[in-house]
Parts: C-alpha cells; structure tokens; sequence
C-alpha cells in the first residue's frame, strides 16, 4: 500500500495546499497489510487513508515537492500536455505532476508500492485522472470571488473533495 | 438557504488572514497553511467519513464543489444587465480615479483578476482530451483571438495583427466590443476608451499563462465602425528568447 504526498504549487512557487494520504484500497494480500500495520506500531489500529511515511521521510516530502519544481519548468515550455507524467525519483519516491494553463502546479509525491512493470502504465493512468478531476474543483474554488490567485486553499469542502477522489483513484 | 451560504463564504473570508497555527478545523477537513500537511491529517473520525457511501460535502448540500462547471451549452445572458453592471462598474472607477489614465488602469485591474480566472475555466471546459496547454506566442494569440473571444463576447475577435515595426507587439482588433456598445465618450475625455476593462482580461489570461504582456485598449475609428477597437499587446522582452530558444 502506498502513501502519498499531494501539494498545489502557486505561480510564486507559494504551496497552497498540501495533503497527506495513502490508498484506500485494501492491500490484496494479508501479508502486506501485517507489514503495514506492523511498521506503523503494533498498538495503533491501522487506519485507512492515513498516510505511512515515516517522520524522516515526511520531513523532506516538500523540499523534494519544490525541488521538482525546476524539472517541472524545465518542461514546461517544450511540451503542451497538461500531464507531465512522472517527472522524478528521489530514493524509492516518485514525482508526478501536473500544470495549468494559469501555471498552477500539481504534484504528487508517492512511494513506489510494487516493482511490477504491469500496473505502473495503470497507475500513471489514474494519476492522471486524479489530477484532471482535482484541476476540476481548483478551477471551482477559483471562481469563487472570494479566493483569488495564489491564495492558500483553507476551504474544508475542497479537502473533502480531494481526498474523496484519492479514494477513488489512488 | 441562501442565508446559510453567506455566513460560510464570509467566514472562511476572515479566517482567511487570521488563520494561524492554534487553529483547529472542527471538522477534521480543511488545510491551515501556518501548520501544514498535518492540519489535514486523515485521521480515524475523517477515515471513516469518507469511507461512508452518503459523503458528500460538509458544510452546504448544495457547495460550488458539487456543480459541474463544465457545461458545453452556452449560458445567454441579457445585454441590458451586462450594459447596466459594466455602466456602474465604469461609474465606480470614475469617482475614485484622479485622470483618464488612472481611470483606465483601475478598469484594466479589474479585468486582470477575471481573466486570471477565466482562462483557466475556459481551458478546463474545452476538455482534456483534445486539449493542450498553449506554449507558443502565436497559438496562445490564436487561442485569445478566438476561442476565448468567442466564450466571452460570442463572436471571435475581428482581426490579429503582428506590428511591422516592432516584433514583440500584437494586435487584436474587434470592430464592435460588446463591453462599450452603449459607451459614448464626452470630447474632454480624449483617448479614454472603456475597453480598458476588456484588455485587462486579455493581460491577465496573458500574464498567468506565462506570457508576460501589457495590453491597453485604443479606439480606432473606421468608416462603419465608430467604436473599433485595438487592443495592442506589447510582450515582454524575455518572452522572444524563450520562443527562440525552442527552435
């Protein structure tokens, strides 16, 4: 089961929200989910959708956020999709992300669950359909006269709605 | 109902600069950027609301999340009440600027944050899968000039000009705008032209796109079209190295 690490960049390279989850599906088989729940601590009750990286890893979760910032404007210019695809790994993590019209950067953080070459052409998939939908409700919250470029996303229906589609994609 | 909506938009409105590190959401939802990651932690009470089958959203049935905003069919409005609001939009301006080039510049403000917004909404609903981000000074023109044009005046813009003179400036002409139809400029106002409104959209949409631009509105009068209108855009410097570095 993998965790990850989703952040919206602003054009002044300003986070503007930042979340933390992990797949909600059930792990498939019984041994990963002992792993799991073994390294989490064996008196906390697994609870699904929290996030499992470890506090060493959760620290430097942004700074490898805003280091791909470089690559993402690198490319920016010199392709005219949406969806960059996965962009960099740093040590087991990997990037995917995602930029708007209006320069608006997705990124998406997340350790690599299985080494399966079979279902990482699936995953980036639905990574991509994660980020459409997601730039579907950035795009609401933006018409919102009340929150204008830039701004930090504090609305609680907007995380409600980001983490509904993380359930449903990732 | 509507009541209801107002005191949540205007909440979150001055929570907005007061939001601080002690804040906690009561719900469990909602990002507070003075703590981070951790403010929106998924916690067991919040794993178990979205988990459930009926979650929709919590504060409102009926939030701006729950909408589509993609609809394909165009939304008609009255010409009359986009006349009127822009009227008093102008007469706002007005009273408070110090000279024509103030007056101006406040409406060219005004229309910079709705072409912010507004490029964004158009690219979402042309739809990802024939979709592409605009990279190139022409096509991003191209794209003003007329799918934007058309979303917002619904016509496409009359013509677009590259300058003979200088290689950074363009021009998009429309030969009736929408926004000054019912305008007439007094003689001591000189070179006022409310479409000041109108080039602050195109600037906006421009400059969050990544190509920096100054756009300003200038009346040119044909026989048959007495309220033409040019919009010159003047781009950045950096922005023809950029495209000359991709070739």
């Amino acid at each position: 089961m993998s965790s990850y690490y989703f952040t919206i960049i602003g054009t002044r390279d300003n986070p503007l929200y930042e979340v933390e989850f992990s797949s909600f599906k059930p792990s498939s088989s019984s041994s990963s989910s002992a792993i799991s729940s073994s390294s989490a601590g064996s008196n906390q009750p697994h609870i699904p959708g929290k996030s499992q990286f470890t506090p060493k890893v959760r620290e430097i979760l942004p700074f490898i956020a805003n280091s791909s910032l470089d690559i993402i404007e690198d490319s920016q210019w010199s392709t005219n999709q949406f969806n960059l695809g996965r962009i960099d790994s740093f040590y087991g993590l990997l990037v995917n992300a995602f930029i708007t019209q209006g320069n608006i950067k997705f990124i998406l953080c997340y350790d690599n669950p299985s080494n399966a070459s079979s279902s990482q052409k699936y995953d980036e998939n639905l990574i991509r359909q994660f980020f459409i939908d997601v730039n579907d409700l950035y795009v609401k919250c933006l018409l919102n006269p009340f929150y204008s470029v830039n701004d930090a996303i504090i609305s609680s229906d907007f995380d409600l709605k980001v983490k509904l589609l993380a359930r449903k994609y990732l | 109902m509507s009541n209801n909506d107002n005191d949540i938009i205007l909440a979150s409105a001055t929570s907005l600069s007061t939001l601080t590190i002690n804040d906690i959401s009561k719900d469990g939802f909602g990002y507070n950027p003075s703590v981070g990651p951790q403010s929106n932690n998924i916690t067991q009470e919040t794993s178990n609301y979205l988990l459930s089958k009926r979650t929709t959203s919590i504060t409102s049935p009926n939030s701006i999340y729950d909408k589509s905003i993609i609809n394909k069919k165009t939304n008609e409005i009255s010409l009359s009440s986009l006349s009127f609001l822009f009227c008093e939009i102008v007469n706002w301006c007005h009273k408070s600027s110090k000279g024509i080039q103030d007056l101006e510049t406040r409406l060219n403000g005004l229309g910079y944050t709705v072409g912010q917004k507004y490029i964004e909404l158009i690219k979402l609903r042309e739809g990802f899968k024939t979709n592409k981000r605009e990279i190139k000074i022409i096509e991003m023109l191209q794209f003003i000039h007329g799918i934007f044009w058309k979303s917002i005046f619904g016509k496409t813009a009359n013509e677009l000009e590259q300058s003979q003179d200088v290689s950074n400036e363009y021009m998009i002409i429309d030969n009736s705008p929408l926004m000054s139809k019912f305008i007439s400029i007094p003689k001591e106002y000189g070179e006022l032209n409310c479409s000041a409104f109108i080039a602050g959209i195109i600037e906006g949409a421009l400059d969050s796109s990544g190509f920096f631009a100054n756009v300003t509105a200038h009346s040119m009068a044909i026989p048959g079209f007495p309220l033409r209108t040019v919009f010159l855009i003047k781009f950045d410097e950096s922005l023809s190295i950029r495209e000359s570095l991709r070739r």
